[in-house]
């Protein structure tokens, strides 16, 4: 009997690989149960192991079990060849996701043998400084959107005097069209544990805390398993491998609020209490959680570190372009035909990644508008396309690359239902500090509504502008400070559907 | 089950489980979302009644506690149906027809978003994101993430949902 992987990742179940799985069991292989490669469109997608690496059938359906050919590995109409030969995965520059979708995401043996915690291993051996200065090299920004250099957060963690710091990780990931934390978390979440456990031996924490979203059960799950095993065979817990560093990790579940992905909201629920966002200063780096110094990062910012760790600082550098270092890992999502991780350095143009490796929409239409960047994040049209993903390149085009996600719009979009939406969300999820945010979201909303129906629409149109400014420059943070983004870009370049005959928009 | 509770109400057992689940966590305060998580796997919902004790337990005021409970949007006042549908309504499940499937579902289910249907089986709510925005649209059924929804779909769920 064959050796067979089937993903235990959450998108790949949503489709039916544990129907697929528990089928191929019952056929007496013996089932892996990996992370996801990230080809979700192909999802779920099974791999024989053989001789000549791995063969991939997929998108497999319980009904497609009983005739593949698992014993040759050989043809099929869903045969997909060497999986690592497949032009999606072939393509891609994976540093972060170089492991995904390989092993058992859970198996400490299965991570040490494919190079893991190779930079915790050399981090043992280096002083806080020396590791801080080799972060500080590779250029890292922040990948929970806003971008800050990760080796000066770090530094000022490192020179803040105090009997306790904290590392923290921000895995509330909420914004649509995201999933690359949850892939890390489901499919290789030693290598954020080993991410973590540098940054603790680097500024010298001892304690830290993942903050999961409610909405990832399996994520959830699947780090506490991460972390027992880890603690088990000493890579975490007291005297890491024998030396004297210490560094407790825990998981702490969020419970449906998005705006506790900005950090301070975060720190408050992860102290028990509502999460409502702390006016800066002070900068979480100095009073951070309990009042204590603390490093704040994304996922996929700590998830990072290992390779710079165990490459060095400048192998990761070396990809990327201007001021935009290393990969992201994007996703790409909502209208398109191939939907799924793709870890790229940047400079990659929006549309490689959404022609080329995409396919175009799944729909088949034209493609009209993308989303960039989460809700916060503003509309492209399709006649940007050809921008090169970089912090800098999107700001100057008033957008953002923010956690990397691509969400795709055919032409049957209606953008000024998208722009109220963006009104709508914030108004559903402000946590009600300040009044821009608080009061203008829903006004927004009115707004929105009177200019659809064309109620003294340029008169309107200006009001809307105008509260978009007050919400930019008055709110306290990003929620409502961003929100102006996705709206203002709607009417900018589709200022076609803010303005349709009130016949029209009445449908 | 269905007898709403008031703060006169204080009945033993919601406020013994209070208790015993705050002390699994060292009765530390900055717990506290994780013992409404616990609390609300284990009644079903939180309870007002709970809300004294997990106060006294974490040595917070009741204030603080009723706070938390209804800044978050996870935790429920009243007990839900047998099973919770959560229909992602963000972006990238828009652009795939999420808002036409809310449509649909609350057609079929004869109720509206945040209602349990007549006969107790599922409770419908609005997600914003499930993670899944690669296979939009998506649901989740209670701890299940379900992708590609449709109405062929959703009518198996909902099947299985009332099994
Ligand atoms: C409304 C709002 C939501 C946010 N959500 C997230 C999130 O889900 N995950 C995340 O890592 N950062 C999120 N951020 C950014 C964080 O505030 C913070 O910048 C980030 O966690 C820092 O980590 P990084 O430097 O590694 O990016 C959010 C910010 C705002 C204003
Ligand atoms: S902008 Fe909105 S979410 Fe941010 S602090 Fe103000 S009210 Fe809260
Ligand atoms: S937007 Fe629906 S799952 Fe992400």
């Amino acid at each position: 009997m064959s050796k067979v992987f089937v993903p235990r990742d959450s998108a790949a179940r949503s489709v039916g690989a544990d129907e697929v799985a528990a089928a191929l069991a019952k056929l007496g292989h013996e089932v892996v149960r990996n992370g996801s490669r990230g080809l979700l469109f192909l999802e779920p997608l099974v791999e024989v192991e053989t001789k000549d690496g791995r063969i991939a059938y997929g998108p497999v359906t319980i009904d497609d079990v009983a005739s593949l050919p698992i014993a040759t590995a050989g043809a099929h109409t869903l045969r997909l060849g060497n999986i690592e030969d497949h032009p999606y995965l072939k393509n891609q520059e994976r540093l972060t996701f170089a492991r995904c979708g390989i092993t058992d995401p859970v198996s400490v043996s299965d991570y040490v043998k494919l190079g893991g915690f190779d930079g915790l291993k050399k981090a043992l051996g280096l002083a806080g400084a020396a590791i801080v200065a080799e972060v500080t090299e590779s250029g890292l920004r922040g990948r929970g959107g806003a971008g800050f250099p990760t080796g000066i957060k770090w530094k000022t963690v490192l020179d803040a005097r105090a009997d306790q710091k904290y590392i923290c990780c921000n895995a509330d990931e909420g914004d649509s069209g995201t999933f690359a934390d949850r892939m890390v978390m489901e499919g290789d979440p030693l290598m954020l544990i080993e991410g973590m456990t540098i940054a603790a031996i680097a500024v010298g924490a001892t304690k830290g805390y993942v903050y999961i979203r409610s909405e990832y059960p399996d994520a959830i799950a699947t780090m506490k398993e991460a972390i027992a095993n880890a603690v088990a065979a000493k890579w975490l817990g007291a005297n890491i491998q024998g030396t004297d560093k210490t560094f407790h990790l825990e998981v702490r579940r969020g419970a449906g609020a998005y705006i506790c992905g900005e950090e301070t909201a975060m720190l408050e629920s992860l102290e028990g209490k509502r999460g409502t966002v702390r006016p800066k200063p002070p900068i979480p780096a100095l009073e951070g959680l309990f009042g204590k110094p603390t490093v704040i990062n994304n996922v996929l910012s700590f998830a990072a570190v290992p390779f710079i760790l165990a490459e060095g600082g400048t192998a990761y550098k070396n990809y990327g372009m201007g001021r935009s270092r290393g990969t992201l890992p994007f996703q790409l999502a909502g209208n398109i035909r191939q939907g799924g991780l793709v870890e790229k350095a940047f400079g990659v143009t929006l549309r490689e990644l959404v022609e080329t490796f995409g396919g175009g929409t799944f729909t088949g239409k034209p493609i009209r508008a993308i989303q960039v960047g989460g809700p916060l994040g503003a509309y492209v049209p399709a006649s940007q396309m050809d921008m090169p993903m970089d912090y800098e390149t999107f700001a100057a085009a008033q957008a953002m690359v923010g956690h990397g996600g691509i969400v795709v719009f055919d032409e049957t979009v209606d953008m000024a239902a998208q722009a109220r939406f963006a009104m709508e969300f914030c108004a559903i999820e402000s946590c009600g500090k300040c009044t821009p945010c608080r009061i203008g979201s829903t006004r927004g909303v009115e707004v929105i509504d009177k200019i659809v129906a064309g109620e003294d629409r340029d008169a309107n149109l200006e009001l809307l502008s105008d509260l978009c400014q007050t919400m930019t420059d008055g709110s306290l943070c990003a929620m409502g400070g961003l929100t102006p983004m996705p709206v203002m870009s709607a009417i900018k370049h589709f200022p076609e559907d803010f303005d349709k005959p009130a016949a029209l928009a009445a449908e | 089950m269905s007898q709403k509770t008031t703060l006169l109400d204080l009945s033993p057992r919601e406020a013994t489980a209070a208790r015993e689940i705050a002390l699994r966590y060292g009765n530390r305060p900055d717990a506290l979302l994780e013992i409404l998580h616990d609390l609300q796997e284990h009644l079903g919902f939180i309870p007002e009644a709970a809300l004294p004790a997990l106060a006294k337990a974490l040595n917070l005021s009741r204030a603080e506690v009723h706070g938390v409970v209804t800044f978050y949007h996870d935790y429920r006042r009243e007990p839900a149906g047998r099973h919770v549908i959560k229909v992602c309504r963000a972006e990238a499940c828009q652009s795939m027809g999420a808002n036409e499937l809310v449509s649909m579902i609350e057609r079929f289910l004869k109720v509206k978003l945040g209602q349990t249907t007549a006969d107790g089986a599922i409770t419908l709510e609005a997600a914003y994101c499930l993670g899944n925005c690669a296979l939009s649209p998506a649901v989740m059924v209670d701890d299940k993430l379900v992708g590609r929804v449709d109405a062929k779909k959703f009518e198996t769920i909902v099947a299985e949902c009332r099994s």
